[in-house]
C-alpha cells in the first residue's frame, strides 16, 4: 500500500492495526519509499530493514539519493518546500507516515546530526546540549538539566574538554568539538534512533577518527543510520551496508543491501562491485 | 576605477560630515537649559524652546513603534518562516508598495479617515498610526532580509530536535537575528522621528506641553519647520537648535539599543 502523504499534522493515533509490525529486530523498516523534489524524483522504492542496536552505513556516489532517504527516516524530507514523500518508514511499529502521526513527534523520536557542525551559536555548550528538553519544552529543574547536560556530554566523549567552559559559547568549539557538540544535543533527547548525514565530512582525520570512535561506541546504545561517501569510514563503523546508485533516470534506487564484510568482500551486485572497488563514484 | 570610487565614498562620507558639522555649529548657539524645558514662545519674548516637541517627538516615536514594531516583524517572520503558501509573495509586495508610498499621502490618508472621520480632530494618536503605516514596511522588510541571513541549517537543527516550527522561530532563529532586528528597529524609528509631512495632516503641533493622544502633540519636525519657515533670525538660530536635538534624539535612541542588545546578548 502506497500513500502519498501531504504537510498536515494531527493527534498522533495508533498505527494502522492491519498494517503487520516490524520484526522484532528491526528498528527502522523502510517499505517501498519513493521521495521527490517537485517534480523531480530522487528517491524510488527503496525497501530496507535496519536492525536494532546495530550501525548502518548508506554509501553510494553524490545524487544517489542517500541523504534524501536518510531525511525521509525523521520526516525532515518534507520541510524543503515542494517535498513530497510516499512508502512507509516505521519505527518500531509505527509508520511515521500514518496521516494521524504528528512530524514533530516524529523527530522527537529520532536524533540528526547534520554534514556542517551547526551548534546554535548564540547558545552556550551548556544551552545547545540542553536545547532539544527546552524547545520540546520539558520541565524540569536546574539539578536534573546539569544532569543531562553533563551525561550527553559524556555520551559525546565532549565532557573532559568542555566541562571548564560550559556556559562559554558553543561556537568557539573547533570543528570537530562542534560535531561532537551537535551529537551531545541530538542524544539529549534519548532518541532511539540516531541518524547521522556524512558527519565526518567538513571535518580533519584526527576528528574524524574520534567521531567514528563515537559511532562505534554509541551503537550499542542507539540504532545508527550513517550517510557517506566514504566506503573506508562505512566498512570501519558499520554492521550492515546499503548501496544506492542513481540510474540515468537521475532517480536513486536501492542497489544492494546486506551485512558490511559481505558487500565489501563479497558484493553480488556488479555495480557494487564496481564502485566499492574505486571504479566510479 | 579604483580612484573614482574612492572620491564617490570620501564623497559620500563628506556630505555626512557637512551636513552634521553644519548643524552642530548653527544650532549650538540655540542650547540651553532652557531650550530644552521651555515651551516655544511668542516672537520678542525672551527664551522659548522645544519642550513640548521632544515630550511629543518622544510619544509619537514610542506609540508608533509599539503599533508597527511588532506588525513588520510578524510580517518578516511569516514571508521568511511561512512561506509555504502564495500568501507570502503577496504580503512582500503589499509591503513593497507601501514603503514606495509617499509620505504626504500616508498623511493625507490618515487626515481623512482618522482627522475628518473616526476622531473627528487632529491628535498625537492620528500621527502615530500615520509615522506607524510608514514604518511597518521598513520594518518588514529590513527584519526579513535580516532573517534570510540566518542559516538554514540551524532552523534544520531546531525542527530535527523535535521542536515545532513556531519554536524554532521564537527560540532559535529571532535570537541569532537579534542584533539585525535591533538595527532594523533603530532605522525605522529613525525615519518616523524625521518625518513631517504626515504630521503636519495628523498631530498637527502645539505649541503647549501636552500628553493627551487625543489632542494636537507638537513634535521635533513640525517645531523645526515653523520656526525656520517664519521671518525672525531668533527664530532660525532655535530651528538649528531644534535640528540639533532631533539628531541628538535619534543617536542617543540607537545608542540606548545598541547598548541594551549587547548586554542581552551576554
Amino acid at each position: 500500500m502506497i500513500r502519498v502523504v501531504d504537510r498536515e499534522r494531527g493527534a498522533m493515533t495508533a498505527p494502522d492495526a492491519a498494517t503487520p509490525p516490524a520484526k522484532p529486530d528491526a528498528a527502522v523498516r523502510i517499505e517501498a519509499l519513493s521521495a521527490w523534489y517537485g517534480a523531480t524524483q530522487a528517491v524510488g522504492e527503496v525497501s530496507l530493514e535496519l536492525p536494532r542496536g546495530a550501525v548502518t552505513a548508506i554509501i553510494g556516489p553524490s545524487g544517489c539519493g542517500k541523504s534524501t532517504l536518510l531525511r525521509c527516516l525523521n520526516r525532515m524530507h518534507e520541510t524543503t518546500p515542494g517535498a513530497r514523500v510516499a512508502g512507509q518508514v516505521f519505527l518500531d511499529s509505527l509508520d511515521i507516515y500514518w496521516p494521524g502521526v504528528d512530524a514533530v513527534e516524529v523527530r522527537s523520536m529520532v536524533g540528526m546530526v547534520f554534514q556542517k557542525p551547526n551548534p546554535f551559536p548564540m547558545m552556550s555548550t551548556y544551552d545547545n546540549v540542553a536545547a532539544g528538553p527546552r524547545l520540546r519544552g520539558w520541565r524540569m529543574d536546574r539539578k536534573k538539566m546539569d544532569e543531562v547536560v553533563e551525561r550527553n556530554l559524556r555520551r559525546a566523549a565532549l565532557w573532559d574538554e568542555v566541562k571548564d567552559r560550559l556556559h562559554r559559547s558553543g561556537a568557539a568549539l573547533s570543528g570537530g568539538q562542534q560535531q561532537r557538540l551537535c551529537i551531545a544535543r541530538a542524544l539529549a533527547t534519548d532518541p532511539s534512533v540516531l541518524l547521522m548525514d556524512e558527519p565526518a565530512s567538513a571535518l580533519d582525520p584526527n576528528a574524524t577518527y574520534k567521531i567514528e570512535e563515537l559511532v562505534r561506541e554509541l551503537s550499542s546504545e542507539v540504532t545508527i543510520v550513517i550517510v557517506t561517501h566514504n566506503m573506508q569510514q562505512a566498512s570501519r563503523v558499520s554492521q550492515r551496508t546499503a548501496f544506492m546508485l542513481a540510474a540515468d533516470d537521475g532517480v536513486g534506487r536501492l542497489v544492494e543491501f546486506g551485512r558490511t564484510d559481505d558487500i565489501f568482500t563479497n558484493p553480488r551486485d556488479s555495480r557494487t562491485e564496481a564502485y566499492i572497488t574505486g571504479r566510479f563514484g | 576605477m579604483q580612484l573614482l570610487l574612492g572620491i564617490a565614498a570620501f564623497g559620500a562620507a563628506a556630505l555626512l560630515v557637512i551636513v552634521l558639522g553644519y548643524v552642530i555649529v548653527r544650532g549650538a548657539p540655540a542650547l540651553n537649559r532652557a531650550f530644552f524645558t521651555e515651551r516655544p514662545l511668542p516672537f520678542g519674548v525672551e527664551g522659548g524652546g522645544v519642550g513640548p516637541a521632544v515630550v511629543g517627538s518622544v510619544i509619537l516615536s514610542v506609540l508608533a513603534g509599539v503599533l508597527a514594531i511588532p506588525i513588520g516583524i510578524a510580517s518578516a517572520i511569516f514571508v521568511t518562516e511561512f512561506r509555504s503558501g502564495r500568501l507570502a509573495p503577496a504580503v512582500r509586495f503589499a509591503a513593497e508598495l507601501i514603503a514606495g508610498l509617499p509620505s504626504i499621502v500616508v498623511g493625507v490618508f490618515v487626515w481623512a479617515f482618522l482627522v475628518r472621520g473616526l476622531i473627528g480632530n487632529y491628535a498625537a494618536l492620528a500621527g502615530a498610526i500615520a509615522l506607524a503605516i510608514i514604518m511597518v514596511p521598513i520594518v518588514a522588510r529590513t527584519v526579513e532580509e535580516v532573517l534570510r541571513l540566518v542559516p538554514q541549517s540551524l532552523r534544520e537543527a531546531g525542527l530535527a530536535l523535535g521542536a515545532p516550527r513556531w519554536r524554532v522561530v521564537l527560540s532559535i532563529v529571532l535570537p541569532t537575528a537579534r542584533a539585525g532586528i535591533a538595527t532594523a528597529v533603530i532605522l525605522a524609528v529613525a525615519r518616523a522621528a524625521g518625518e513631517t509631512a504626515p504630521l503636519l495632516l495628523t498631530a498637527l503641533g502645539n505649541a503647549f506641553f501636552s500628553t493627551d493622544l487625543l489632542r494636537p502633540i507638537a513634535a521635533l519636525p513640525l517645531q523645526i519647520y515653523q520656526y525656520a519657515a517664519s521671518p525672525y533670525d531668533d527664530w532660525h538660530t532655535k530651528a538649528w537648535g531644534a535640528s540639533l536635538v532631533l539628531v541628538g534624539v535619534i543617536a542617543v535612541l540607537s545608542l540606548a539599543l545598541r547598548l541594551a542588545i549587547r548586554r542581552g546578548a551576554r
